[in-house]
Parts: C-alpha cells; sequence; structure tokens
C-alpha cells in the first residue's frame, strides 16, 4: 500500500471511531473532545486532498472557534455523566437501526454506479490553492462573499438579543 | 483512491450523526451530531471536486473544480453563524427551565 492510501485507511478509522464516540460518550465534555479529533482527522483528509485553504479554515473555525463555544457552554452548564438524561432502551435501538438502514441505502445506491470508480487526484493538483481559490471567490462569488457578512452581523445581533436578561 | 472510498466514508459519518440525533436527549450532543453531518458532506463535496478536476469534465468548464469547495467555505460560514445563535437559544432555555433535556420542552404542548 503506498503511503496516501495509507494515510486515506487510518485517517478514516480515526474519523469513524471518534465519531461513534461522540454518539455514545456518557460525558459530554467527552463528546466534544472526540469531535474535535474527528474535525483534525478530516482536516488531514483534505491536506490529502490538496484542498490547504479548506484545511486551515477547517482548523481555525470549526475545531478553533466553534468547538472552543461549545466547551465554554457546557463548563458553563456545570454538566457531568450522573445528571446526563437517557432515552428508552427500545427508542435507542430504533435510532441505531433506522441511521444503519439509511447508511445501506446510501451505500448500496452510491457505490454501484457507472462513475463510482473514478479516480480523486490526491496528493497534487492546484485547485485547492490559495491563490486559485481566491480568484474564483473574488471574481465570481462576491455577491455571496458580502451577503456573508451582513449574516455574520444578523447572527451577532441575534445571539445578544437572545441572551439579555429581561428587565 | 476511487471515489467510492470517499461516498462510503461520507455516508457513513453522515449516518453516525443521524444516530446521534435520534438517540441522545442532551440538546447540545444533538447539535453537535448535526456539525458531525455537515463536515462529512463537506468531505464529500471537496473529494467530488477533485474527481472532477481528475477528469476530463475541466475542459469543458474550468469552474467546476473550485465552485465545490467555495461551496464548503460557503458551508462553514452557515455553520459558525448557526452554531453562535443555537448555542444562545440553548443557553437562554437552561435559564428558564435549568435542563437541557429536549423530552422537557414537550411541556409547550399543554
Amino acid at each position: 500500500m503506498s503511503i496516501t492510501a495509507l494515510l486515506f485507511w487510518g485517517l478514516s478509522a480515526l474519523a469513524l471511531f471518534s465519531a461513534i464516540m461522540v454518539v455514545a460518550s456518557k460525558n459530554p465534555v467527552n463528546s466534544i473532545l472526540y469531535l474535535i479529533v474527528v474535525f483534525f482527522a478530516i482536516t488531514g483528509h483534505y491536506i490529502l486532498l490538496n484542498a490547504q485553504f479548506l484545511a486551515i479554515v477547517n482548523v481555525i473555525v470549526y475545531a478553533g472557534a466553534i468547538m472552543v463555544l461549545f466547551l465554554f457552554v457546557v463548563m458553563l452548564m456545570n454538566l457531568n455523566a450522573e445528571s446526563e438524561p437517557k432515552k428508552h432502551r427500545m427508542l435507542q435501538f430504533a435510532g441505531l437501526i433506522s441511521g444503519g438502514c439509511l447508511f445501506l441505502v446510501l451505500v448500496s445506491a452510491l457505490s454501484e454506479t457507472a462513475q463510482a470508480s473514478n479516480m480523486v487526484q490526491m496528493g497534487g493538483g492546484n485547485s485547492g490553492l490559495v491563490q486559485n481559490l481566491g480568484m474564483a471567490l473574488f471574481k465570481n462569488y462576491v455577491l455571496p462573499f458580502e451577503i456573508s457578512s451582513v449574516l455574520f452581523l444578523s447572527a451577532m445581533i441575534g445571539a445578544v438579543v437572545i441572551g439579555k436578561k429581561e428587565g | 483512491m476511487e471515489i467510492k472510498w470517499y461516498i462510503g466514508l461520507a455516508v457513513a459519518l453522515f449516518c453516525t450523526g443521524i444516530v446521534g440525533v435520534l438517540t441522545r436527549r442532551n440538546s447540545i450532543i444533538i447539535f453537535m451530531c448535526i456539525e458531525l453531518m455537515l463536515n462529512s458532506v463537506n468531505l464529500l463535496l471537496v473529494a467530488f471536486s477533485k474527481m472532477h478536476a481528475a477528469s476530463a469534465l475541466v475542459q469543458s468548464n474550468p469552474n467546476v473544480v473550485s465552485d465545490a469547495q467555495i461551496f464548503v467555505f460557503f458551508i462553514m460560514v452557515v455553520a459558525a453563524a448557526e452554531v453562535s445563535v443555537g448555542l444562545a437559544i440553548i443557553v437562554m432555555l437552561y435559564r428558564n427551565t435549568h435542563s437541557v433535556d429536549v423530552n422537557f420542552l414537550n411541556r409547550l404542548k399543554n
């Protein structure tokens, strides 16, 4: 196996194991830490595909900002493992069966198509570099870029308005 | 590495997120599983952009490779905004009811 294939399978196994532990952990802080491991594994996949800009943005935005925000909220609420509410055992089993059925349906439908054996350009290519993505973003997608700044402004104002104490 | 392995990995992560949303009662864990689903879709979009880069489609439309990666960028933008507003809502709910249990919110029914 080449080093690329070895890295692919290693990162995939790490991402899947950490995702299952996110769902299965009793302590919410453990779930957050496993989700950070998932984000780092997905960043590794981006680097394998040479999507450099997205890899760095993934680390900074998702693992660096969003997960820290989650940690703040969980620490403020002082959640621990004993006070964790659990669903009825049959409902948990039904949820697992539903997710498993969806997985089987999607995988069987998507992996038997004619294009399923198309090769992915890994390790090289200059489409994911910052320069090329920046040119595409500011030439073709300037309007969504500016509107996303308005979106952030509205999200900030909304979060502050929701969080105010009455009176 | 063929595209079907990337499809399998992304679908497995997505279905793990769905099982998490269906199985857990803690609203913060449910929110985190939604972020997991968004990330699996991001990975699949980047893999598809690289698949088109390796194939002959690039000659007819040279934008097709960077379009998907810019879409991923905007998905991350929207996810960041959604997380801030969603966590503000969860904190307000906790302040009023002192619980993050989603079954607790069924009390709004009556």
